[in-house]
């Protein structure tokens, strides 16, 4: 039963980052029509920029050494600089284009910001010592919490509580409900669509950024890849929660980070190395099942 | 009826005081060489209401795209006041007191009646304080009597109508295009509706172009009216003459009834 408890920790605490990562891609996509594969590289980016940039094997720790408030309004601010210039370089352009070529473009963005982060750190993985102090266990009984978790868990609820509050009952939170759900129309009533893109941008940046921390913290390590699996298993999320709805991202978010672990815990020894395959089948039996996802959104076909 | 708005016309006569028009001017819009509109040309003043009809696919749509910015004419100049569109953005049209409903509505449905309303009140510069006030009086004078925090995808057919001519009334613009808002209204609802819109030009100092295929709401409440057919300005008259007129009953009134 313990274990059983254990595992509804780590499953959760999992879930947590895939439902971040899962709602600074919904974000977008609800504005934009964009399928941002670049969103996993901007977690890179918020990584990578703890450190010294150099190819040394050894990664020297610079704004990773900084305070933690200071370490983090940092990174967030990185983040989000690099997600807004993506806009500015290469969505912005595209404003026309349908949602196809944009993820095209977004996979370009990916490799173009993988390839530079190539040439200023190198390609070899390398480890990181950061924060490790929050890698310590609490005791809660009988159970043993990594304090890690908790933080995680703790933050991911936060953000979603701020983004709601946001989203509810600011000014432009409110303009970007209305341009979430009909683009043009919320232009017709004035809603300027710059403004609202560069804030989906800027707030998916500071999400990219949080998880960047968390992850980084917990596995200890860096690589020029290390955002492309967050954001497949994002992606999945998103779209077993049904696109196009920032409630049915967290879900999947969610749903994604208990399935793997209680299928790596679970499943029989021999199996556990199949266990993306068991994951991934689930995930095309939901589909079969509810092929808009878990909660659909009323009009992501109609779309401009 | 006399209604006044708290909030004095701030944003919308930003340095055009005198936009006393909405005008086309030869307009020509052309898809893949096919003429969609040809050499249209209307002027819609700020105290009238303007009915403007014609068959499905005589242009109608067309028209108002370009007169709202979201159609660039290949010929001609669309504009307000005196002043030249051809390098605003439709959020500048609207910005600018140039509003529109859609036929279907097009309403936020996932948001809430009110939200729907206050959404435009923000966009155009108001405080959120100030929105909901704004909100709430166009509201009212719309007749939506549902639960203001209701989402706007629960209300009933015809006040989804009412709720989008609230949404296009934000700040009082000086010209709103209103695309079909009669189409599946009861003869009783049409009355109300036909209250409701013919207040416009007085309470709002608002020009109404009033595209509607119910000929006894247009021809009711119209000072005047364009015939559209073919992409061409068939005739243009008052609703009596209109009614007379030998051409466009053979075009259009004719296949009507």
């Amino acid at each position: 039963m313990i274990s059983f408890f254990q595992n509804v920790i780590d499953a959760v605490a999992l879930g947590s980052i895939y439902a971040l990562v899962a709602l600074g891609i919904g974000l977008i996509f609800g504005i934009l029509r964009l399928i941002n594969f670049a969103h996993g590289d901007m977690i890179t980016v918020g990584c990578y920029a703890l450190i010294v940039p150099s190819t040394d094997a050894a990664a020297q720790l610079l704004i990773g050494s900084w305070t933690p408030l200071a370490a983090i309004a940092a990174i967030a601010i990185i983040v989000l600089l690099v997600a807004l210039s993506t806009d500015a370089l290469v969505f912005k352009h595209l404003r026309r284009a349908s949602p196809t070529t944009l993820m095209i473009a977004s996979f370009a963005v990916s490799y173009v910001t993988q390839n530079a982060l190539l040439m200023a750190y190198g390609a070899r993985a390398k480890g990181v010592d950061f924060w490790s102090g929050v890698n310590v266990q609490i005791a809660i009984g009988e159970l043993r919490v990594p304090l890690l978790q908790l933080i995680t868990v703790a933050v991911t609820f936060a953000l979603m509580m701020l983004l709601n509050l946001f989203l509810r009952y600011t000014r432009y939170g409110i303009q970007m409900r209305a341009a979430a759900e009909d683009f043009r129309m919320a232009q017709y009533i004035g809603v300027r669509g710059n403004i609202v893109i560069g804030l989906a941008f800027a707030i998916s940046g500071m999400l990219a950024a949080t998880v960047s921390l968390l992850y980084v913290t917990q596995s200890g390590s860096l690589s020029i890849t290390m955002g492309v699996p967050l954001v497949l298993f994002a992606f999945v999320a998103v779209v077993i929660g049904g696109m196009g709805n920032l409630l049915g991202s967290v879900v999947g978010g969610f749903l994604i980070g208990i399935l793997l672990t209680m299928l790596q815990a679970y499943l029989p020894p021999d199996l556990r190395a199949f266990r993306d395959a068991f994951a991934f089948a689930f995930v095309i039996l939901v589909l079969l099942v509810r092929p808009a996802g878990l909660i659909p959104a009323r009009n992501t076909i109609e779309r401009v | 009826m006399n209604y006044t708005f708290d909030i004095e016309q701030p944003l919308l006569m930003r340095g055009d005081g005198n936009s006393s028009e909405l005008t086309a001017q030869h307009l020509t819009v052309r898809f893949q060489g096919l003429a969609a509109i040809s050499d249209v040309s209307l002027t819609l003043h700020r105290h009238e209401v303007l009915g403007l009809i014609g068959p499905n696919g005589a242009g109608k749509t067309t028209l108002v795209n370009c007169l709202t910015g979201f159609q660039r004419p290949t010929e001609g100049h669309v504009l307000v006041g005196r002043e030249r569109t051809s390098d605003w953005s439709p959020v500048d049209f609207r910005a600018r007191g140039v509003a529109r409903t859609f036929q279907a509505g097009r309403l936020f449905k996932d948001m809430s009646i009110l939200e729907n309303v206050e959404a435009g009140a923000l966009a155009l510069g108001l405080g959120r304080r100030q929105a909901v006030e704004h909100a709430r009086e166009l509201l009212d004078w719309v007749g939506l009597k549902a639960d203001p925090y209701q989402k706007a995808g629960m209300l009933a057919y015809t006040d989804q109508r009412r709720l989008s001519i609230a949404r296009a009334m934000v700040l009082s613009p000086a010209f709103v295009l209103l695309d079909e808002p009669a189409a599946g209204m009861s003869d009783a609802e049409c009355e109300d509706l036909m209250e409701l819109i013919s207040s416009i030009p007085s309470l709002f100092t608002c020009g109404v172009l009033l595209i509607e295929h119910n000929m006894r709401v247009v021809m009711g409440i119209s000072h005047q009216i364009h015939v559209l057919d073919g992409g061409c300005i068939l005739a243009k008259g008052t609703p009596g003459e209109i009614q007379n007129n030998e051409a466009v009953m053979a075009a259009y009134l004719g296949m009507e009834s």
